[in-house]
């Protein structure tokens, strides 16, 4: 019988042949990534445990992001052990505040990610990384610390579901309109336990950094992981970034998936998630012109150059409405970089957008643009949870970068087609 | 194995809802802590602002389908232990939340008929060796699904780092 991305990967790394759904598998870790909010509690539990050595420092990346530079005293007590510990153990795969960025994004970005690879962290939105035809999966602080121990964590070799996109996407819709879309089909649970792997000729004609906002959100329908072939485009991605080998795992013709969609592309509009969960998907025809606080363009799912790159295009020559905030984050200090090259970070700031440096910030509710009660915000971000950017008495609405950008400039959630149809029409 | 308990006995408190997620259970901006203490005077704070003040040692909460999903945050599991919860008896749960609790040797039982036979308030007892739960208050019950073989070692043990130490230890 046929085995899937995910099952091949998860016996290689097992020492098996091949793995049965359900079953429990001990497979080895090729990358744990570390952060500031979920490893101080796995080092402190290790402490306690009289377990002082990681099981092999090469194989560990440390960022802070969730809430650096430092929110509070607390938070800065939090970076702290982080920095002390990578320090006390030798981890050289270090990026420091200047250097730092959002882990899901900075870990594929500086080459850490290769296909084939098993990787880990203590963080829901782990699953991006599988992208790169890599088995990526969020875990707890006790996982992590077993991981940083062993090297080694058990799975349950969970099913797969197989979606496959055909077509190419219209002027005007991206990968997030994707996601939203599956999203809305399958519900917040539709993929729970399970892996989401993708296929298909609109796959191919996606880019990298489009391909990475739709596996980050595999956690919001409840997926193990999600994961993409690694094909051309991922290994260019790669070899720019790595001189490291790496295996290659492709799905047999005749692997067994739980369930089969296909999603016409071609078909696809700008959507908006309305409060208060990822799967209130909406076509954008169909969603209220309502009026927002604030924007948000930034996170793991959508902080990346070309992100930043569409929204620039709507927001130049342009203003942020009376009465709306805009606030960008760069995923990662590269990305800022980028942008400050290209001349990006003018245009935000021209439009009236603050930019930050990298940080998970508002995206849960931390710092850098938390919501008030009653307050409402169009955010490019991954989850619109009651609560899950500031007040519970809040309203977050997910959409991708171009609506974002759209909406800050009404003031009211905006087609970006119109605004990107007058920017297309100036640049020729 | 040894003998499962069959008489966890609290008070429920029962979210109908599905999809109770874990920046509900424990918002982010508690995150800066990790103390279950800490954690523990802010569970349940997004959903439930009185569940603090109502909630004692070996009370149960019973929720609906896909229970903790949303952020791997262990701090969800750390907070609801420490506010005193014994046991959460779910329709259904999101797997990262499930797989902390069990390795927290913290019990998560998936029960789908929990929320018809309980309502927040009624003292509940929880047979593990029955597999069943039972609602003293108006002397209905209720089947659960099985913990699988792996996840009842776990919590045995307490938990996954004693399980891997025990495991150490009988292999050396």
């Amino acid at each position: 019988m046929g085995m899937t991305i995910t099952e091949k990967i998860l016996a290689a790394h097992s020492g098996r042949d091949s793995v049965a759904n359900g079953e429990i598998v001990n497979a080895k870790i090729d990358l744990i990534v570390a952060h500031d909010v979920t490893t101080p509690p796995a080092v402190q539990m290790l402490k306690k445990l009289g377990i002082n050595k990681v099981f092999d420092p090469t194989k560990i990346l440390v960022t802070p992001d969730h809430f650096v530079p430092n929110k509070d005293i607390k938070s800065a007590e939090l970076a702290k052990q982080l920095r002390e510990w990578r320090e006390e153990q030798g981890i050289t795969r270090y990026y420091e505040i200047g250097n730092h960025g959002i882990c899901h994004a900075i870990a594929p970005e500086q080459g850490h990610v290769l296909p084939g690879m098993t990787v880990v962290c203590g963080d829901s939105h782990t699953t991006t990384m599988g992208a790169l035809g890599t088995f990526a999966s969020g875990i707890g602080s006790t996982d992590l610390a077993a991981a940083l121990a062993t090297g080694e964590l058990w799975f349950k070799v969970p099913e797969s579901m197989l979606f496959e996109l055909k077509g190419s996407l219209p002027f005007g819709v991206y990968s997030k309109d994707i996601i939203l879309y599956i999203i809305s089909k399958i519900g917040v649970d539709g993929a729970r336990y399970r892996a989401m792997e993708y296929c298909g000729d609109g796959l191919k004609n996606l880019t990298m950094e489009a391909r990475f906002t739709i596996t980050n959100m595999a956690i919001e329908a409840g997926g193990k992981s999600g994961i993409m072939p690694a094909d051309e485009v991922a290994e260019a991605y790669v070899k720019a970034r790595s001189s490291e080998s790496y295996t290659i795992y492709n799905s047999d013709d005749d692997a067994v998936y739980s369930e089969r969609f296909a999603i016409n592309l071609d078909e696809l509009e700008p959507i908006v998630a309305l409060p208060d969960l990822p799967s209130n998907g909406r076509f954008i025809g169909e969603v209220a012109r309502e009026k927002m606080d604030q924007v948000y363009i930034g996170s793991c799912t959508n902080g990346r150059i070309e992100d930043l790159r569409i929204a620039a295009q709507i927001f130049k020559g342009n203003k942020v409405a009376a009465g709306t905030r805009a606030i960008v984050v760069p995923a990662t200090t590269e990305i800022w970089k980028t942008a400050m090259r290209e001349g990006l970070l003018e245009i935000f700031a021209d439009a009236g957008c603050v930019v930050s440096t990298a940080t998970c910030g508002a995206c849960l509710g931390g710092f850098m643009g938390v919501l008030g009660a009653e307050e409402k915000c169009l955010s490019t971000t991954n989850r619109n949870f009651v609560g899950r950017m500031g007040s519970p008495k809040s309203k977050v609405y997910l959409a991708s970068p171009a609506t974002a950008a759209a909406t800050a400039i009404t003031g009211t959630i905006t087609d970006p087609r119109e605004f990107l149809k007058s920017a297309a029409a100036k640049a020729a | 194995m040894p003998e499962l308990p069959t008489n966890l006995k609290g008070f429920a408190h029962v979210y109908e809802r599905a999809h109770i997620n874990t920046d509900e259970i424990i918002p982010a901006r508690y995150l800066n802590v990790h103390e279950e203490a800490e954690l523990a005077r802010h569970a349940m704070e997004d959903i439930d602002t009185t569940f603090v003040k109502r909630v004692q040692p070996g009370d149960v909460v019973i929720a609906g389908d896909n229970f903790g999903c949303g952020s791997s945050r262990e701090h969800a599991v750390w907070a609801l232990r420490g506010a005193g919860i014994k046991v959460v008896v779910a329709k259904s749960y999101a797997r990262i939340f499930f797989r902390n609790a069990i390795n927290n040797g913290f019990l998560a039982i998936e029960c789908p008929e929990a929320m018809e036979i309980a309502k927040t308030g009624d003292e509940v007892v929880i047979d593990l060796a029955a597999g069943r739960l039972r609602n003293l208050t108006n002397g209905k019950e209720a089947g659960f699904v099985p913990l699988s073989d792996f996840a009842r070692e776990l919590i045995e043990d307490g938990g996954l780092l004693p399980h891997i130490q025990k495991k150490a230890k009988s292999a050396a």
